[in-house]
């Protein structure tokens, strides 16, 4: 039995401790939104935040986040108004959508390390995520619009 | 962690201390699993959390079976297309709501599942908005007039001084809503006739085609509600995942040893499936409680094969067998250009160029891999439930498959993880549907890692194309041939849908579109032509833009260096010879104006880039490519420029700047047209610098992205991209951005460092030994 939480809520997942995150949250918990792409950490779509950090989830066993917070997707934002997601749908920046939750935990993060980025920094970061739709100049613009969006923020606050 | 990373990665079996079946504990009813009840419709709203179609209020009416009107004034719109990007059901809801006069708040979609009534069922070609656009205009100019009707009859006037806007009718003296004219009950029908007789507003009263607009699929693509076939959940489902064969066809297992399997916890057992339809020869799939439990099983079961012929098939092979077929005349189908006998042309020439271009084979590589959960059902019938492009085409074969008869099994909708023309071949389903009725009708999903879903992708074939042109004495183009060989996805997978050529051989039209363009070129021989040795080794795809995403890029790097051959600049070169004549003049309703059409969105583009600037730095150039997009029957006229810098040392390629400029007619949904372009012309050059696998020991070689290495953000140019104003039919968008970036970024490369590549995709390393000869 595997404890950890989940977007805030404790959860004990009994599942064998090599399981990789990704299948738990999937099968065990029951949360769909992060996805499977590749199975060896190089496209991005399992992407969640443990202990605040971008995660590969498809690489990481259960056992590595016993104790730990997790988000996912679902968890972002309750209302799903995270600055990250409002600007992918003010760019209308999802085709297939399939990537995109990864790709809103990886810029999340991102904003959480460097809340300026440039877009160097913005490409670094967000080339680990692969598109198949091939969005990524809209997803350059997005992660550029919601910096903007949360330093203004912090600015005003 | 590491190791247990690399044991996993190296292949190695789980060791055997597995707990059991896990489950979940202290969770509260929030974080409960969404799935559908065995008996519920699974048909998808993609604005809604849930995914459950709106349900109707009270009265409806139905003026066609795309769509009805309740008692509210709600509109539903029935969408037979599948959603994998496109937006599509905006696209084609907004058609139907601007005859009907509703406005765009009340209206809901859709994505149904199969039945019959709905027809063929089929996403691809980039035909949706263009054969929606007249079906669902009079479905819902049906629905305004017989509401006008009934409000005119109710208050005793002319239905001709009645107008209708947002769902309210006037007569400029009464006003009722079409809500109250639904509640009164309406049963008003259309014969075909009737319907094709209706009056369509012109272009100048359209309020919503053509306006911007947020996609109903685009919210729950960012909050993780959107519920795509990966995510089907059926109660009592056990997981499987496959052990492939050696060989895509002809491989037989002969033995099977799980005994090394059975100490991993949650492993069920291992099938061996027994194919009529023939889709999966040789295929075992195993079984486990939890999708790990039969990933790890299936690393310690050992199956031996008798593999199929062509096991030892390489891309050499397969391209030496292309060369072999062009080499002999009387291979393939030769289509109905204007004057496909070139004997006398090239006979009489004064000089005659010719070129070989190659192109190697591409994955799909869709980001959600393939999968597909089926089960019998309480009522005895089949349910797979899975994302698929063309269910009309798989429903047949897994009606074979189940011997079971095709009015049994029903594919419920779901939101595709990419298609790219992947699932427009839907084998996939047929295994999980063999499972499945192996143990009984229990519902099985199965899961392909992406490993398993390379291998078994339908990938695009490798090409090897042989042009000629012939030039009279006073270097006029006077004739031109294309001989094109490629395993042939319409020919292996439905062979039905093959025209014949002029010399009665048919052909696959998606494997040689392109080829037979818009340019007069004097007698024009294209002959397609089938390498049966890809077809036996692999399952051709459509991959988006199919054929055109190689004869394009031999006939537009062709066309630039037949101009340079007679020294004249490749811009003028082309332009001279897209004239609107003959059998380029082009025809009503979808090629209005023919090849005037080409020359304007190839000089516009040429405006846009600033092509023939003199002042580039060293080593940078623009290069232009111009196309139809995907057929003739329904060309989407395109541009493309690209600007890029070579690095002679390296060789390496910085691409800096593209742009595009299309005549696509009438611009239904025009941020959605614009995502598509961008998306497409990224794909081109993802295709043309980037990715490509070859075919080695029957299969590809490629299968994760270890080697794998499609264009990602950081290599992602700039892009500007324009739209002809048109009130012409609404062509396809979904592929014709592909088309135009290979070629013009192998001209820009001849003209910035004076090499020409004749092979995608194009590296570094083929520059850099191209450049020191």
């Amino acid at each position: 039995m595997i404890k950890f939480q989940i977007n805030g809520r404790d959860v004990s997942v009994d599942a064998d401790p090599d399981t990789p995150l990704l299948w738990a949250i999937r099968d065990e918990v029951g949360l769909t939104g992060t996805k499977f792409g590749c199975g060896i950490g190089m496209c991005g779509a399992c992407t969640v935040h443990v202990g605040g950090r971008a995660t590969r989830s498809c690489i990481t066993p259960l056992s590595d986040v016993a104790g730990t917070s997790v988000t996912t997707i679902e968890g972002l934002d309750e209302q799903s108004n995270h600055p990250v997601q409002e600007a992918w749908r003010n760019l209308r920046v999802p085709q297939c959508g399939y990537c995109q939750s990864g790709q809103i935990m990886q810029a999340a993060a991102l904003l959480q390390d460097i809340p300026d980025p440039t877009d160097d920094d913005i490409d670094a970061v967000m080339t680990g995520n692969l598109c198949r739709c091939m969005t990524y100049p809209r997803i350059r613009q997005a992660v550029r619009e919601a910096a903007t969006a949360m330093t203004g923020a912090q600015d005003n606050g | 962690m590491g190791n247990k990373l690399l044991s996993r990665l190296t292949n190695s079996a789980k060791p055997v201390d597995l707990s059991r079946r896990g489950f979940l504990v202290s969770m509260t009813a929030a974080g409960v699993a969404f799935g559908f009840p065995r008996a519920s419709l699974a048909a998808m709203d993609p604005a809604a959390a849930d995914g459950i179609p709106v349900a109707p209020t009270g009265e409806t009416f139905e003026p066609s079976l795309w769509y009805w009107i309740d008692s509210e004034g709600k509109v539903n719109v029935n969408i037979i297309r599948a959603e994998m990007g496109q937006h599509v059901g905006t696209a084609i809801a907004r058609i139907l709501a601007d005859e009907l006069e509703v406005a765009w708040e009340n209206v809901n979609i859709t994505h149904v599942d199969t039945a019959e009534k709905w027809g063929l069922m089929v996403t691809g070609g980039s035909w949706s908005v263009w054969q929606s656009w007249p079906v669902y205009r009079q479905a819902g100019a049906a629905g305004r007039v017989a509401l006008i009707e009934a409000a005119a009859e109710k208050w005793g006037v002319d239905p001709s001084t009645c107008t209708a806007r947002e769902g309210t009718i006037t007569d400029g003296t009464n006003s009722i809503t079409y809500a109250e004219l639904v509640s009164d009950g309406l049963t008003r029908s259309f014969t075909e006739d009737e319907l094709k007789a209706l009056p369509l507003k012109p272009h100048s009263e359209l309020r919503l085609v053509g306006k911007d607009v947020t996609a109903l699929d685009i919210g729950t693509k960012t909050n993780g509600q959107a519920i795509y076939g990966l995510d089907a959940k059926i109660d009592g489902m056990v997981y499987g995942v496959p052990l492939l064969p050696p060989t895509r066809l002809g491989s037989s297992v002969t033995s099977v040893d799980d005994s090394a399997a059975k100490d991993v916890k949650g492993y069920l057992q291992t099938l061996t499936l027994n194919d009529p339809s023939g889709t999966v020869p040789g295929w075992v799939v195993v079984l486990g409680e939890t999708l790990m439990a039969a990933k790890w099983a299936s690393q310690a079961i050992s199956v031996e094969w008798d593999a199929g012929e062509t096991a030892g098939v390489s891309e050499a092979d397969i391209n030496a067998r292309s060369r072999e077929l062009i080499g002999d005349a009387s291979a393939g189908a030769i289509l109905h250009t204007e004057t496909p006998d070139t004997t006398s042309a090239f006979d009489g020439a004064a000089n005659v160029i010719e070129a070989e271009y190659t192109t190697q084979t591409v994955l799909h590589f869709q980001l959600e891999p393939v999968n597909a959960t089926a089960f019998q059902n309480q009522d005895g019938i089949w349910e797979i439930h899975t994302g698929n492009q063309w269910q009309s085409l798989i429903l047949p074969t897994l009606s074979s498959a189940l011997d079971t008869p095709a009015d049994k099994i029903v594919m419920r909708t779901y939101m595709l993880g990419g298609g790219f023309g992947r699932r427009l071949n839907g084998d996939y389903t047929v295994p999980a549907a063999l499972a499945s009725k192996a143990i009984g009708g229990k519902p099985v999903k199965l899961v392909f890692f992406r490993e398993d879903d390379a291998q078994f992708d339908s990938p695009r074939s490798p090409s090897v194309q042989k042009l000629r042109m012939a030039f009279d004495v006073n270097q006029q183009v006077v004739g031109m041939e294309h001989h094109a060989a490629a395993g042939w996805p319409t020919g292996v997978v439905v062979p039905s849908f093959m025209p014949k050529g002029v010399n009665g051989e048919p052909y696959d039209p998606f494997a040689i579109d392109g080829a037979d363009h818009w340019y007069s070129v004097g007698a024009h021989q294209v002959r397609a032509i089938s390498n049966d040795l890809a077809n036996q080794t692999f399952r051709p795809g459509w991959l988006r833009s199919v054929g055109p995403g190689w004869t394009n890029f031999a006939v537009e790097s062709f066309m630039d260096e037949a101009a340079h051959q007679i020294k004249t600049d490749p811009l003028e070169f082309r332009l001279q010879h897209l004239k609107a004549q003959g059998y380029n003049a082009g025809s009503a309703p979808n090629a209005v104006g023919g090849a005037s059409r080409q020359a304007n969105v190839l000089q516009k583009v040429a405006e846009m880039s600033g092509y023939g600037s003199t002042d580039l730095p060293a080593d940078t150039a623009i290069g232009i490519a111009t196309t139809f997009g995907q057929s003739r029957s329904m060309p989407t006229w395109t541009a493309g420029a690209v600007k890029l810098h070579i690095d002679r040392k390296t060789g390496e390629i910085d691409v800096q700047k593209m742009w595009l400029a299309f005549d696509c007619g009438t611009v239904v949904d025009p941020d959605s047209a614009r995502a598509q372009c961008e998306g497409a012309a990224l794909w081109g050059l993802s295709m043309a610098l980037y990715e490509g696998t070859l075919i080695k020991d029957g299969n590809v070689a490629d299968r994760n992205l270890g080697t794998y290495t499609p264009l990602r953000m950081i290599d992602t140019p700039d892009m500007e991209i324009a739209f002809v104003d048109s009130t012409e039919v609404p062509v396809g968008l979904g592929e014709p951005g592909t088309t135009v970036i290979a070629p013009a970024i192998a001209n820009a490369i001849y003209s910035a460092v004076g090499v020409r590549m004749r092979q995608l995709p194009i590296r570094p390393d083929d520059i850099l030994s191209a450049i020191n000869g």
